[in-house]
């Protein structure tokens, strides 16, 4: 028998395309978010009225990854923001090599922003780098308080949370502790961005359209 | 589930290594990092299933967790956390940054030479 040391990246393949779209949106000066969250925590509807109401200030061209439909893509057309379907066929993160290939049909020049919007899962997209600026989680309130401490791995690796639909919090519909969501969180990752919104009646969206367009600025 | 993509990475990934020093492998060494979202046994399993008509039939696969490191802001050491009870090991303080985690890496295979 013969040990040899590799010490190689296991997951290098998706690194080595990570890299390269580090690299497309530097070179574009482009800022690019990867949003992750379980399903049905409301992505869509946060990026379909962020693109609304901001349309007169950023430009927004979205990715979306699902396993299957273009239910997501359909939605975000109908904002006339330009839109790309990932369908994953089962696999449960969207890789490095598809945003490679998607980012290439948005018309990235004329646009300020990209979104992707991952395919609804806390655990596994978390380990797939896509090249993004920063990955933003979104947690509903219908979903649980303990989610960040539940899965700490996205939250420790996000640099924003969405808290979504609070408005279900009024008439105790939901027991949900902002303030225990919030200490979880900030105790994994102290410098996170929280916003508590509802995309359904646009409660507190104002604070996160602030820091997108700051933080697009900065690119 | 995403352990079938880690699988597959790491079958091209020892293949090709067992191609270079041509030899057969026996077992490999790998290792992840405390916020890797990666079961062991689901990727043994997906291991063995992908492993199945390639170099890597047969293979042990050994996988060693690295902690997870932080640096409290407090007294300034640096800590292995425990996410199910994130403070500094040392003063208890719930103020600290986590520091980079280990990346999934094929750390090291066995060979057979006869």
């Amino acid at each position: 028998m013969k040990k040899v040391d590799v010490v190689k990246k296991i997951l290098y393949a998706n690194e080595k395309y990570a890299l390269e779209n580090v690299l497309f949106f530097a070179e574009h000066k482009k800022l690019c978010l990867n949003m992750i969250s379980s399903p049905g925590s409301g992505k869509t509807t946060i990026l379909a009225r962020t693109i609304s109401d901001l349309k007169e200030r950023i430009k927004i061209g979205v990715i979306e990854g699902d396993i299957q439909t273009d239910i997501d893509a359909e939605r975000i057309s109908r904002t006339k923001a330009p839109v790309v379907q990932i369908n994953t066929d089962g696999a449960c993160h969207l890789s490095a090599a598809q945003v490679s290939a998607a980012i290439r049909e948005l018309p990235v020049k004329e646009l300020d922003l990209v979104v992707i919007e991952n395919v609804g899962n806390l655990v596994c997209p978390s380990d797939f780098d896509l090249g993004e600026n920063a990955k933003i989680v979104v947690l509903s309130v219908a979903e649980g308080d303990d989610k960040p401490i539940k899965y700490p791995g996205i939250f420790a690796k996000s640099k924003a949370m969405l808290i979504n639909k609070i408005d279900l919090l009024e008439g105790g519909l939901v027991d949900f502790d902002i303030e225990r969501a919030k200490t979880d969180a900030r105790r994994l990752n102290k410098d996170m961005e929280i916003f508590t919104v509802s995309a359904k009646t646009g409660e507190g969206m104002n604070d996160w359209y602030a820091w997108l367009t700051e933080s697009f600025k900065n690119v | 589930m995403h352990e079938t993509m880690v699988a597959e990475s790491l079958v091209a990934a020892i293949s090709a290594e067992a191609v270079k020093h041509n030899a057969k492998p026996v077992a490999a060494r790998i290792s992840c990092g405390g916020l890797s979202a990666v079961n062991d046994e689901i990727l043994c399993f997906a291991f063995e299933a992908i492993a199945r008509d390639t170099p890597c039939e047969g293979m042990k696969l050994q996988i060693e967790h690295k902690p997870l490191r932080a640096k409290c802001r407090n007294c300034s050491r640096d800590f292995d956390v425990d996410l199910s009870m994130p403070k500094c090991s040392e003063c208890n303080s719930e103020s600290f940054k986590l520091l980079a985690d280990a990346p999934l890496l094929l750390e090291e295979i066995e060979l057979q030479t006869d």
